[in-house]
């Protein structure tokens, strides 16, 4: 049994391919419906964002599993030939591909390092796979645990704190002046899209109050009615300016609107009460000499970048402590997949229960004193027939149900009934005691390595 | 048992100071978690240290100069834990720690004083009780000062570093700045007057014009006007910062004309 995963992103394909392979949802039943029906997988999950396109799976062999996922693949859609497709499909098993599933959903595979919606991505895909049943055992708890690693590396982590776009980062800089800016007033000067943008954010921060003036009057009103805001004549923009706390520039003129007389003015009708000022345009719309008066913050197109910059730095630093945490994660996962194998399962049985048989024994030998070796022999039998009589029917029910669809469940049982821990069954390399029924263990281990 | 806290105060706020320092420079949360368990072993160390005093005089230890510092350390943390922990403030640990522990080592320099009062001199400690927590008040608005120069420089320069991320917005500490006056300016202003009526009942005299009664009245008529410039001419933001910082060094003057003066029964401000 293998976890494979197939897939492609914003690293190794072009945005077109990728919009190709996506699976709206409501098609999603009918998707999973057809990779469930190629024998040898048991469980599958479909992760389709906006940076990527992954088949996850659990199959009987790997690299059959891999030649089924990417016939899946090509015929998503019409157009596709597995020669358009190999070249940019990427291949993870096992270890791997639980780490990967680890790093997507820590956002520290997307484009944007830390970026927050991934997290959601992985949970919507997890839960169609739950909807349409193509989710099991194994695929329930590596999900569920892929995405609570996400969190924890959002939550114990400042990866998502940092702004990465310019309109975002005048919201960052506000904040540096304004803790609360739910009491801030916001001016918009000029229709810029950038401008646009960074009002959008602030009004998402939930400020008490947008104005908007433009050249053109009607403008402003429309926009007025797009951020709940108010349009104030262009006129009045220098009487306006002591009310506001945020002013945000984005005109396309070629000149000053803002002086330094302007604000020096609207300063000192504010008592010296502190002005934020964003600059988004080139040419610069405020005089950048206002950063020469006090108490008044003025930042330009190029220092909104130089602070996004300086953010993704901070978040690549933040990446690699995720990247540790995922590491941790991943191990103790694998430990529990490889747990899920019937043999080892068994051997850990057998070896438990040869345990407490033997320990049993000591413990009696030594209450009766001398025995001579036939009253040794037939306490002895006597405990091997009682174990393994006992063992006889789980190691039956294991064995064959473990090639069947809940196989996976039936181990996981078994090793809580029996307290059977991954440990345990990890170390199972004893060699298998002889079964009373002759019903030996015969197939074969799978190899150490890909043996998952 | 008893001789020993004062030492393990001062090791655990030294601790304490250089991890918060550290935290100011360093990208991890870490370290001020452990910077604030140190602080808050070394402030219930500090509190059991005040509390046995208490029990054995019957009143605040703050008769010689050496307890004044060690009371005015122990309300700096106090005020630090509250509001620190309030606000998820950790980095006003690195500014007010450091205060904390040097008063607590100019403390243990000043000259020991074995005086016993005079039961007339008993009345004394609520006046200096009251001059304590008010300077407590500046300090706290001293350290928001530097930092809101600290910060607006930064923003004024455009460095994005650790450092402006942490410390807090401005209007944040211009408002702590504020609070902490208005918090101060009143015992301060109950502090004088309980001095005066107690040089009265003592030595026959509201007021003796020593120089540290001079800069305590020079410090209460200049935090009253910062006060009331705030109010009718615009000082707060940047302008307050700097005249908070100025203030405090007012106050730093005062304990030290206390601190020539010593071994006398100190009647600080």
């Amino acid at each position: 049994m293998n976890i494979i995963v197939l897939g492609l992103n914003h690293r190794t394909a072009s945005v077109e391919l990728r919009e190709l392979l996506a699976i709206q949802d409501s098609r999603m039943g009918e998707a999973l419906g057809r990779l469930m029906a190629y024998s040898g997988i048991k469980e599958a999950m479909y992760l389709g964002t906006c940076n990527r396109v992954e088949v996850y799976a659990v199959v009987e062999k790997g690299e059959w599993g891999f030649r089924q996922l990417e016939d899946f693949l090509v015929s998503t859609h019409f157009s596709l030939s597995s020669e358009d497709l190999l070249p940019h499909l990427y291949r993870y098993s096992d270890d791997e591909a639980i780490a990967h599933l680890f790093r997507v959903s820590a956002s520290l595979d997307s484009m944007v390092v830390g970026e927050p919606q991934v997290l959601g991505q992985v949970k919507e895909a997890y839960e169609l796979a739950l909807t349409h049943r193509s989710s099991g055992v194994i695929l329930n708890k590596v999900v569920k645990k892929a995405i609570s690693v996400g969190k924890s590396v959002r939550t114990n982590t400042r990866i998502g704190e940092y702004a990465v776009s310019v309109s975002y980062a005048a919201v960052e800089l506000a904040k540096k002046v304004f803790s609360n800016l739910k009491q801030r007033v916001v001016l918009l000067v000029g229709a810029g899209e950038m401008g646009k943008l960074a009002a959008q954010h602030l009004v998402n921060q939930g400020v008490k109050e947008v104005l908007i003036t433009n050249r053109n009057h009607h403008r402003a009103f429309t926009l007025a009615e797009r951020f709940h805001g108010q349009a104030v004549p262009y006129e009045q923009l220098r009487s306006t300016l002591p009310k506001v706390d945020i002013v945000i520039c984005a005109t396309g003129a070629p000149h000053y609107v803002i002086t330094k007389d302007d604000i020096e003015m609207a300063v000192y009708h504010r008592m010296n009460r502190p002005m934020f000022l964003i600059d988004i345009t080139v040419p610069r719309n405020i005089d950048p000499a206002v950063k020469d008066v006090d108490n008044a913050y003025v930042f330009d197109i190029d220092d909104l970048k130089a602070h996004v910059g300086h953010n993704q730095e901070e978040r690549l630093k933040e990446a690699e402590t995720a990247e540790h945490m995922v590491r941790e994660e991943v191990g103790s996962m694998v430990a529990w997949v490889r747990g899920l194998e019937a043999t080892p399962t068994i051997v850990a049985l057998r070896k438990k229960a040869e345990e407490i048989k033997q320990g049993e024994l000591e413990k009696v030998f030594g209450r009766l004193g001398e025995l001579s070796p036939k009253e040794r022999a037939a306490i002895e039998g006597l405990a091997s027939a009682i174990v393994n009589k006992l063992l006889h029917g789980p190691v039956v029910t294991l064995k064959s149900e473990a090639q069947s669809q809940n196989g996976f469940a039936f181990i996981e049982a078994a090793r809580r009934f029996f307290e059977l821990r991954e440990r345990e069954i990890h170390s199972g390399e004893i060699p298998l005691l002889e079964d009373e029924t002759g019903d030996g263990v015969t197939e074969e281990p799978l190899p150490q390595k890909d043996g998952v | 048992m008893s001789e020993l806290l004062p030492y393990l105060t001062m090791g655990l706020y030294f601790g304490g100071t250089l991890l918060f320092l550290l935290y100011l420079w360093h990208r991890s949360d870490a370290i001020s978690k452990i910077s604030l368990v140190a602080t808050g072993l070394g402030f219930v160390f500090h509190t059991s240290a005040l509390i046995m005093a208490m029990v054995s005089t019957g009143h605040v230890p703050i008769m010689t100069f050496k307890d004044a510092m060690s009371f005015f350390a122990w309300g700096l943390v106090l005020v630090f834990l509250v509001v620190g922990l309030k606000r998820g403030l950790e980095v006003l640990g690195a500014f007010i720690l450091p205060l904390a522990f040097l008063s607590l080592v100019s403390a243990n320099l000043a000259p020991q004083s074995a005086d016993t009062l005079a039961p007339v001199f008993q009345t004394v400690w609520v006046h200096v009780t009251l001059s304590i927590l008010g300077t407590i008040g500046f300090a706290v608005a001293f350290v928001a000062g530097l930092m809101y120069v600290m910060q607006e420089r930064l923003l004024k320069s455009k460095q994005f570093n650790v450092l402006a991320f942490k410390l807090p917005p401005l209007d944040f500490l211009d408002s702590l700045n504020q609070r902490s006056i208005l918090f101060g300016f009143p015992l301060l202003t109950l502090g004088i007057l309980t001095g005066a009526v107690s040089a009265q009942l003592t030595i026959g005299s509201y007021l003796s014009w020593n120089s540290e009664q001079i800069w305590a009245l020079i410090t209460w008529f200049f935090y009253f006007a910062v006060l009331m410039g705030r109010v009718t001419a615009g000082w707060r933001a940047k302008k307050a910062a700097y005249l908070t910082i100025v203030g405090f060094a007012g106050v730093i003057l005062t304990f030290v004309g206390i601190l020539i003066k010593s071994p006398q029964p100190m009647t600080p401000l």
